[in-house]
C-alpha cells in the first residue's frame, strides 16, 4: 500500500526538525529529535503514550516552543511562534481532540479565522469546498451543526479546513483513535489521495498496523527520543510483516546499557498451590469513553506475579476497576480463595484482602490537601482504632502513620504535610503502605512505576517482588514491557478489552508478547 | 382603585416600564456579549455604577445629556479594562474579581459623590423626548412607547444590531467560538485573549451607558448605590436569553413593567405595604428563573480563563 508516487515530488524537506528538545517540569518530553518532512510522503510518527508525540505536534503547530534545537521551514530556520504563524507557513493540524466549535455549522467553523471586520465569505467558501471535495471524493454537509456530525465526519471537516487554508503540511494527531475500522480505511485512502496531490502528511499513531499500511516513512519515538526511522526506500523493499517486526524491535527491543535491566530472580511458584484469585469469563459493558471487557480469564497462585501487557487504553483500567469492584461487571466470576466476590462491594472486597493500587495516584488514590497521616487511613475512615464514635483519634493515627513512614521510607517533611506536595514516588509509597497493610492477599498494581524516576521505580518494583515473596498473589498491569519481563512469572496480553494470550516468561517471551500486542498469534 | 385602569395611568405605567427597562436592556446585551465570549462578567454592576456616576457628572457639568452618555460609557470601559486585564489577560478568577469590582465601585462612587456634592442631590433637567409623529398619537401605546429620549430608540435598535453581529459577521463567529471552544479559535489563528478583551470592553461601554441612562434619564440625579441590582438583573437576562438579543429585550421589558408597577402602585395609593410592592421585580426574577432557568444554556467555556496549550 505504500506510495509509489512519492519519488517524483519528494526531495527537499518542507519542514525539518534539528535536535529539538522540549522540557516540562520533571520530564524531558522531547530529547534532541531530528525529523524530516517531505512533500508526497506520509511520515508516520509511532510511539506509545508519553513517547513525546503530542509535544512534537505542539511545537510544529505553534502551541509550544522548543527549548533547544531548531525548526527549518523550506530550509530556513523558522521559529513557529503561534498557531496563526503555523497556518501562514502552510502547516495545518488536525488535533487528537476535535478543534471544532460544536455550536456552529460546518461552514461557520471553516470561516473562523477570517479578519473580524469582514462579512464571512460564504459563497467563496462554498466554491472552494466544492472544488476540494470533488478532487478528494468526499462529501461534507456545510450547513449542518458540527454537534450533529459523527466523529469521522468531524475529522473530514478538520482535514478540509486545513485544505481550504492551502496547507502544504497536514498533521494528523492520533486521528484514528476515535474512528470505526471503516472510517480508518477511508482516512487511509484520503491520506493517499492527499499525498498524491503533493501534500506532506505527518500521521501520528500508536497502532503498528496503521503505520505499516498507510506510511511512506516511519519514525519511532520512545520516551521522548527518536529510536529509529524506516525511510521510504527500505519501506518499499520490506513487506508489511517485515516492517512490523522491525518496528516491534525498535519499540520494544532491549536497549543496551539499560539501567533498569535486572536479572529476573528465579522464583519457584508451587504449581500445586490453590489459586488465590480466579477470574473466569469476566465481561464489562463498554461506556461512552471506555472500551468494555470480554472473555477475561486467569488464575493467580500465591507468590505469583501475573503481568498484563498491552498498549495503553485497551481495557487495563477497566479490568483493574472491575476486579476491585469499582466498575460493574456484566457477567463472569471472580473468586478470592475460592469464594465468589463478584457481587461484593468495594469495601467488602478490600476487607477480604483484595487490594488495588490505582494509577491515578492524586485523583483517585489520595486526597491531595489532606495530610500524609490521614491519607494512610483513607479507606478506613470511621473505623477503630483510628476513629472512635466518629471522632478522629489523632494519637493513634499519628503513631501508626509514623511507623508506616519509617517502614516504607516515605520522604515527607512531616506527617501533617498535604500529600499533594510530595513527589510522585513518595505518594506511591503512601499508597503502597496503605494497600499492603495487614490483611492483603491479592494486590492489583496498575502502572505502579508510571511517571516515577529511576530510583523510585526500582524501589517500587522491589516492593512488588517482596509482596509476591510473602506469598501474596500479584496482578501487575503495565505498559512497560521491560518491567513485566523483569518481574512476572507469566504475562497475559490484553487487546481491545480481551485477553488475547498468556505467555510464560521464558527467553522468547519478548517477541511472543510483542506479536500478541499487535494482533498476531504468539 | 379606579385610577389603576385609567388610560393615563396605563400609559404612565408603560412609559415607566420602558424607562426602567433600558438600563436592564443595555446591561443584558453587554453581559450577553461577555458570556458569549466565555467571560462571566459579575463586575457589570460596578461598571453600571461607574457609568451612572461619571455619566451624571459629565451631564451635570457640561449640560449635555449626550456628553453624559459618553462619559458614562467611558466610565464603564475603564472598569471593564481592569476586568479584562485581571480576568482575561492574567486569568484570575472571574467571580472573585467581578464581586471585588462591584463592591469597590459601590464604595468609590459613593465616596466621590460625597466629596463633590456633600449631602445635596442636584437634579438634571428632564430629558428631551423625541416624539415620533403619527405613532405617538395612538391612545395609550403612543405616549407610552413613542415619546422617549432618542437614546431609547437607539438602544432598541441595538438589539437588532447585536442580532446581526452574532449571526452574520466574522466577529460574531469569533465571539461564539471564544466562549464555546476557545482552543478551536486559537488554532484557527485568532487571538482568544484579544477577542475576549473586545467583548469585555464592549460590555463595559454598554453597562456604563446603561448606568448613565439610569441616572440621567431615569432618575435625573445620582445617589449612591443607584443601580440597586440592575447589573445583576442584566446577568439574569443574559443567562435566560440563550444568546439571543431579542430575548434580552423581552426580558428587560418584563422586568421594566414590574419595576414601573412598583412606583405606579405606590402612586395609586394601593393599600399594600411598600416593602411588599418593592419586592415585585425580584419575585419576578425568581419566577422567571424557576420557569426558564433550567433551559438556560451557557457557553461551554464560560468562566474558564484561556491558556494556550493547557489541557
Amino acid at each position: 500500500m505504500s506510495g509509489s508516487s512519492s519519488s517524483s515530488v519528494a526531495g527537499r524537506d518542507i519542514v525539518a526538525l534539528e535536535g529539538v528538545t522540549k522540557r516540562f517540569p520533571g520530564i524531558v518530553a522531547n530529547d534532541s529529535v531530528d525529523l524530516s518532512i517531505r512533500p508526497g510522503e506520509v511520515h508516520v510518527l509511532l510511539g506509545e503514550n508519553g513517547a513525546g508525540k503530542s509535544t512534537l505536534i505542539g511545537m510544529l503547530s505553534g502551541l509550544q516552543q522548543p527549548d533547544e534545537g531548531r525548526i527549518l521551514v523550506d530550509g530556513k530556520p523558522t521559529p513557529i511562534t503561534s498557531p496563526r504563524h503555523a497556518l501562514a507557513l502552510g502547516i495545518g493540524t488536525v488535533f487528537q481532540h476535535m478543534m471544532l466549535v460544536p455550536t456552529l455549522t460546518v461552514a461557520e467553523n471553516l470561516l473562523l479565522g477570517g479578519p473580524w471586520w469582514q462579512r464571512p465569505r460564504t459563497e467563496e467558501l462554498e466554491a472552494r469546498v466544492a472544488e476540494i471535495t470533488r478532487s478528494l471524493g468526499i462529501t461534507v454537509k456545510l450547513h449542518a451543526k458540527v454537534s450533529e456530525l459523527s466523529l469521522g465526519e468531524q475529522q473530514q471537516v478538520e482535514i478540509l479546513r486545513a485544505m481550504v487554508r492551502n496547507s502544504r503540511l497536514l498533521i494528523l494527531d492520533e486521528s484514528t483513535s476515535m474512528l470505526t475500522p471503516k472510517g480508518i480505511d477511508e482516512l487511509g485512502a484520503l491520506m493517499r489521495r492527499l499525498v498524491e496531490q503533493g501534500l506532506a502528511i505527518v500521521f501520528i499513531t500508536h497502532k503498528l498496523k496503521e503505520a505499516a499500511a498507510f506510511g511512506d516513512r516511519i519514525s519511532v519515538l520512545k520516551l521522548g527520543r527518536k529510536v529509529g526511522e524506516i525511510p521510504p526506500e527500505r519501506f518499499r523493499a520490506l513487506g508489511e510483516q517485515a516492517i512490523i517486526s522491525e518496528i516491534v524491535e525498535l519499540m520494544f527491543g532491549k536497549q543496551k546499557d539499560d539501567p533498569e535491566a535486572v536479572e529476573r530472580p528465579v522464583r519457584t511458584v508451587r504449581a500445586e498451590a490453590a489459586p488465590l484469585l480466579q477470574v473466569a469469563d469476566l465481561a464489562v459493558a463498554p461506556t461512552d469513553n471506555a472500551p468494555g471487557l470480554s472473555s477475561i480469564s486467569f488464575d493467580i497462585r500465591p507468590g505469583e506475579i501475573l503481568g498484563i501487557a498491552g498498549i495503553d487504553g485497551n481495557g487495563q483500567k477497566q479490568l483493574a476497576e472491575a476486579l476491585a469492584g469499582q466498575r460493574a461487571a456484566t457477567s463472569g466470576s471472580v473468586r478470592l480463595e475460592g469464594i465468589a466476590i463478584e457481587a461484593l462491594s468495594v469495601g467488602e472486597r478490600r476487607r477480604r484482602g483484595l487490594r488495588y493500587l490505582t494509577d491515578d495516584r492524586l485523583g483517585e488514590g489520595t486526597v491531595g490537601t489532606f495530610p500524609v497521616s490521614i491519607n494512610f487511613f483513607l479507606k478506613q475512615v470511621g473505623a477503630a482504632p483510628f476513629w472512635r464514635h466518629g471522632v478522629e483519634q489523632r494519637g493513634e493515627i499519628d503513631e501508626r502513620a509514623a511507623q508506616l513512614v519509617r517502614e516504607y521510607d516515605v520522604r515527607t517533611p512531616s506527617l501533617k504535610t498535604p500529600v499533594a506536595r510530595l513527589s510522585g514516588g513518595n505518594i506511591q509509597k503512601v499508597l503502597l503502605a496503605r494497600e499492603l497493610a495487614e490483611g492483603a492477599k491479592v494486590v492489583i498494581f496498575n502502572k505502579p512505576t508510571y511517571g516515577l524516576d529511576l530510583a523510585n521505580t526500582l524501589a517500587s518494583r522491589q516492593r512488588i517482588r517482596d509482596t509476591a515473596a510473602r506469598g501474596l498473589a500479584v496482578l501487575l498491569i503495565s505498559t512497560d514491557l521491560e518491567e513485566l519481563l523483569s518481574m512476572c512469572d507469566r504475562v497475559a496480553v490484553i487487546a481491545n478489552g480481551a485477553i488475547v494470550g498468556t505467555v510464560e516468561n521464558t527467553d522468547d517471551a519478548r517477541t511472543r508478547i510483542g506479536r500478541l500486542m499487535i494482533g498476531l498469534a504468539a | 382603585m379606579t385610577g389603576l385602569f385609567s388610560e393615563v395611568f396605563l400609559s404612565a405605567l408603560l412609559f415607566g416600564a420602558v424607562t426602567a427597562a433600558i438600563p436592564l436592556l443595555l446591561a443584558g446585551l453587554g453581559e450577553q456579549m461577555s458570556e458569549k465570549a466565555g467571560v462571566l462578567n459579575i463586575g457589570i454592576e460596578g461598571m453600571m455604577l461607574a457609568g451612572a456616576y461619571l455619566g451624571f457628572v459629565g451631564a451635570f457639568y457640561s449640560g449635555s445629556l449626550w456628553l453624559g452618555f459618553l462619559t458614562g460609557a467611558a466610565g464603564g470601559v475603564a472598569v471593564a479594562l481592569i476586568m479584562a486585564l485581571l480576568c482575561v489577560r492574567i486569568g484570575l478568577n472571574q467571580i472573585v474579581i467581578g464581586i471585588a469590582l462591584t463592591l469597590g465601585l459601590e464604595g468609590l462612587t459613593a465616596l466621590l459623590h460625597h466629596f463633590q456634592f456633600s449631602r445635596s442631590y442636584p437634579r438634571l433637567p428632564a430629558a428631551d423626548a423625541t416624539v415620533i409623529p403619527l405613532l405617538s398619537d395612538i391612545p395609550v401605546v403612543g405616549p407610552a412607547f413613542f415619546k422617549h429620549h432618542l437614546i431609547v430608540y437607539l438602544a432598541v435598535a441595538l438589539v437588532f444590531g447585536m442580532g446581526y453581529l452574532y449571526r452574520r459577521t466574522q466577529l460574531g463567529l469569533n465571539l461564539q467560538a471564544a466562549g464555546d471552544k476557545p482552543a478551536a479559535l486559537d488554532v484557527a489563528g485568532i487571538d482568544v485573549i484579544r477577542t475576549r478583551t473586545i467583548a469585555v470592553l464592549t460590555t463595559g461601554a454598554l453597562a456604563g451607558l446603561g448606568g448613565a441612562f439610569l441616572a440621567n434619564v431615569g432618575a435625573g440625579l445620582f445617589i449612591p448605590f443607584i443601580t440597586n441590582g440592575a447589573g445583576f438583573l442584566g446577568i439574569v437576562l443574559a443567562m435566560l436569553a440563550r444568546g439571543r438579543p431579542v430575548w434580552v429585550l423581552f426580558g428587560a421589558l418584563l422586568f421594566g413593567v414590574c419595576l414601573s408597577l412598583t412606583t405606579a402602585m405606590q402612586v395609586a395609593g394601593i393599600n399594600i405595604p411598600t416593602d411588599v410592592i418593592q419586592m415585585l421585580p425580584f419575585l419576578a426574577v425568581m419566577i422567571m428563573l424557576v420557569l426558564f432557568g433550567r433551559r438556560a444554556s451557557l457557553p461551554a467555556a464560560l468562566g474558564i480563563p484561556y491558556e494556550r496549550g493547557a489541557r
